[in-house]
């Protein structure tokens, strides 16, 4: 068994564990985006960065408990840190609700970078999720730095992919669309959506054989436009 | 031939150095910079020419590795004469052996002159440039020859791993490296001994050590020059390593950029094999150990350390989260010892001189020597070795010989990419690791890049911003997304669109990278922003609050006029504007163009007068 304190709770926890596995059963909640307990830990969003003892901020899905660590999960620097990486998210994927969530969870109210709708944060999920659980490994990314992007291999349309539809079930910022009556680029403020507003379809969310032409398996009835529904009238009313 | 004992090999050292000692040698240096200068063909000339005279059988030409100035290149060095000469080209070479081989004469006008008493240097040792250096690791750079293993042989060459491995046990040696004080020269300066002995008791079947040879920093050029001039020191320090920790198997981690030294390391592994260096049981020891080496596709965060252990295994060279460290769970989960070229380079030099005479050398906390690539707006470029301590001052004048007049050096950006930018003010600094990393910069792998006072220390930050954000691997939001933001509000007050609050932004921004990132790339690649920031924010704020570059680089702010008094109406700046933006008579002042003027900064190069002002 492992000593340390987190948040001045001292807990005794088996080696191996993660301070994020830590942090849930002492019941303290840390945001997280690109973890997943199914799914290997990765470490990309850094939204679950944890301050330690040392004054470092490493992030908590991938940091093992190690005797006498002392750990804050929401120490003013971690806050601090925390709305600058939503601040980020929110200027590349201003349309996601997941995001706009925690954006209002940590009181980031607005915006200062220039805003472009990427839908996608690179959190790897879908990637993790095709490898790992579907065996598939139909998808990953392409690039580094500011040009890495998520696709099949050379943009082809994949010959292992079984369009299982698993990449878009785990994906954090296109499973719902945030239709705020806003234009995207602004912060909603409270995400106080009554229902869930995304259409039961794949539509237009972020489709990784999209450059490899349609392949076909999402084509459906073509939804009714939450807009003009009544939808609207009641976000209005609220 | 296999080596069996110390006493075979120290007889062998004994018979070569006889042999070589009496003839007299050309040495022409093969680094990169002075075959890019044309070394081939001056080393081609030198052949034919002696073929012709008939010296060929009395006189040895070689290529060695980087003699170090590389500005004055291509640099040729003759023995037992010790005459050295810089800049020799391929028409020189019937003079040189005509003259200073045939007749001893030497050839004044291929010396060094000294730039400010006009004196010809004849060896290499009068030359400002080397004599405040302190050449211990690239000790036989431009002498050897590195394609051959006698050569090493000849100067001592594997007599330190024949004395640890017949003499002493690994704990031994561990401690020997312990009691040095050597600290990683790849940048972050960990203690060598105490990773070999962290790696020696973390349990594992198997265990491999490795060399960092993956430079990626924009001007530095520290361990190709050692791979490419001496690779047997860095051979002879993994084996060392690899017997202090228990490790079989070695692996070269280099850039297929680098295609001298993945060539020149084949061939020295080649022969250490040959030899019996390594193998099955080296020096008739239970030891056996063998390196292979892994070209890297020229990725900047290969070098750091989990990266290369992915690239190594066949993945992308993506950084993992650390705990577990490499000498845990390193190569395929074995532990693993990750060293810089230049720190295995003075493994061997420790064991032969001992861990005292190391000690002794440099500051408190940081010992030995250190090589940096000093490049920019300074009078000799090239590789320098000084001990640790020396201040930033004596490196940047008395070295490198100050800017080029009537320029005078601004700053320093010491460590690459993410080290830091230090004022002209700092330049008293000693140069350690605690030092450098107090006043924001670090000591890195040793890229050193001097500038002048016409350099904009924003475009410098944003420079370096550009290249980081496409050198993050893009796997943690912060480096990949932060470093293009970081480049995005740079690039705003550079070209003057940026307000007070974007700074502010950039400030909080840049913090909050650092702190956040996942490995060491994104939590230094702020360095550059934040330490201009720290010693330059009167130029940002110019930058903003005036509209203005105050050294007129950043073209959106500034503007080329030809003052009229100055103007001597000669014409030469008509011609090579590529807009025709300037017009005028002759002995009549000219005029540019605003309208048409694209600020390429050509008429100002061009004018002798210095009429064309930026304002």
């Amino acid at each position: 068994m492992t000593r340390l304190s987190i948040n001045g709770i001292e807990v005794d926890l088996e080696q191996g564990t993660t301070l994020l596995e830590a942090a849930q059963h002492l019941g303290i909640e840390i945001p997280t985006l690109c973890f997943h307990p199914g799914l290997s830990a990765y470490g990309a969003c850094r939204l679950c960065v944890v301050e330690l003892g040392d004054g470092r901020l490493v992030s908590a899905c991938t940091y093992p408990v190690q005797e006498g660590l002392r750990v804050r999960t929401h120490s003013p620097r971690v806050l601090r840190a925390r709305r600058m990486l939503i601040e980020l998210l929110l200027s590349i994927c201003p349309s996601s609700k997941r995001i706009q969530d925690l954006a209002a969870e940590h009181q980031v109210e607005r915006v200062r970078f220039s805003v472009r709708d990427e839908r996608c944060i690179l959190c790897g999920l879908c990637v993790r999720m095709c490898a790992e659980q579907m065996m598939a490994h139909a998808i990953g990314f392409v690039n580094r730095g500011y040009r890495r992007r998520i696709t099949t291999p050379f943009d082809l349309t994949s010959d292992v992919c079984r369009r299982c539809g698993g990449c878009l079930y785990i994906c954090p910022v296109c499973e719902l669309r945030c239709q705020g009556p806003e234009a995207p680029s602004v912060v909603c403020g409270s995400c106080v959506t009554p229902a869930p507003t995304c259409p039961p379809v794949y539509g237009d969310l972020a489709c990784y054989m999209g450059a490899a032409g349609e392949c076909g398996t999402c084509v459906r009835e073509p939804p009714p436009d939450p807009r003009s529904s009544d939808l609207r009238r009641r976000r209005e009313s609220v | 031939m296999k080596i069996r004992t110390l006493e075979q090999l120290r007889a062998l050292a004994e018979e070569l150095r006889a042999a070589r000692d009496h003839r007299p040698c050309v040495r022409v240096c093969g680094g990169t910079g002075c075959r890019a200068r044309g070394s081939e063909e001056v080393l081609a000339r030198f052949k034919t020419l002696l073929q012709e005279t008939g010296l060929a059988e009395a006189v040895d030409v070689k290529f060695t590795g980087c003699h170090g100035l590389c500005e004055r290149g291509p640099l040729v060095s003759l023995a037992p004469q010790e005459v050295f000469y810089q800049g020799v080209e391929a028409d020189d070479v019937r003079a040189i052996v005509t003259e200073t081989l045939a007749r001893g004469t030497v050839i004044e006008r291929l010396l060094a002159q000294d730039p400010v008493t006009g004196k010809h240097a004849r060896r290499e040792q009068e030359i400002p440039f080397y004599r405040r250096q302190h050449r211990l690791v690239l000790r036989f750079n431009g002498i050897l020859d590195p394609t051959d293993i006698r050569e090493y042989i000849a100067v001592g060459g594997y007599q330190a791993l024949g004395t640890a491995l017949t003499h002493l046990t690994p704990e031994e040696v561990i401690e020997i490296i312990e009691r040095s004080g050597l600290r990683g020269r790849g940048g972050a300066g960990f203690p060598t001994g105490k990773k070999w002995r962290m790696a020696r008791a973390a349990p594992g079947s198997r265990k491999y050590v490795i060399c960092n040879g993956d430079e990626g920093d924009p001007g530095a050029f520290m361990d190709r020059s050692v791979l490419e001039g001496n690779p047997h020191s860095v051979i002879e320090g993994m084996i060392i390593g690899a017997y202090a920790i228990g490790a079989a198997q070695g692996i070269i981690y280099v850039r297929e950029e680098y295609p001298l030294a993945v060539r020149t390391l084949e061939i020295a592994l080649a022969q250490a094999r040959d030899y019996g260096f390594l193998g099955e049981e080296i020096f008739d020891s239970a030891f056996s150990f063998d390196i292979e080496i892994v070209r890297g596709a020229g990725a900047f965060v290969a070098g750091e350390e989990t990266a290369l252990i992915a690239a190594v295994e066949g993945r992308v060279s993506e950084p993992r989260q650390r705990p577990p460290y490499p000498v845990h769970r390193g190569v395929w989960g074995y532990p693993t010892v990750i060293n810089n070229v230049e720190t295995w380079a003075n493994v061997p030099l420790i064991i032969e001189r001992g861990p005292e005479w190391f000690a002794s050398l440099g500051t408190a906390t940081s010992k030995g020597t250190k090589i940096f690539s000093l490049v920019g707006k300074v009078m000799n470029t090239g590789l320098v070795e000084i001990p640790m301590g020396m201040t930033l001052r004596e490196l940047i004048e008395e070295i490198g010989g100050g800017a080029p007049p009537p320029r005078e050096i601004k700053a320093v950006q010491i460590g690459g990419p993410s080290g830091g930018c230090l004022p002209k003010a700092l330049f008293d600094l000693p140069i350690d690791y605690e030092s450098l990393t107090e006043a924001g910069a670090m000591m890195g792998s040793g890229g050193l890049i001097v500038m002048d006072d016409r350099t904009c220390m924003v475009d410098v930050a944003r420079y370096f911003m550009d290249f980081l954000r496409d050198e993050s691997c893009g796997k943690c939001l912060p480096c990949r997304e932060g470093t293009n933001r970081m480049y995005e509000l740079l690039t705003a007050i550079c070209e003057g669109r940026a307000t007070e609050s974007d700074l502010e932004l950039l400030e909080e921004l840049a913090h909050v990278v650092k702190e956040t990132s996942l490995c060491g790339l994104g939590q230094t690649a702020p360095n550059p922003v934040l330490t201009t920031l720290r010693y330059f924010r009167p130029e940002y704020e110019a930058h903003i609050r005036e509209r203005r570059c105050p050294a007129g680089v950043c073209k959106a702010l500034i503007r080329y006029v030809i003052n009229a008094e100055r103007c001597t109406g000669c014409l030469a700046c008509l011609q090579p504007c590529p807009q025709q933006a300037i017009s005028g008579q002759l002995k009549q002042p000219h005029v540019i163009s605003e309208e048409r003027c694209i600020k390429c900064g050509i008429c100002y190069e061009v004018c002798q007068f210095g009429a064309v002002e930026i304002v």
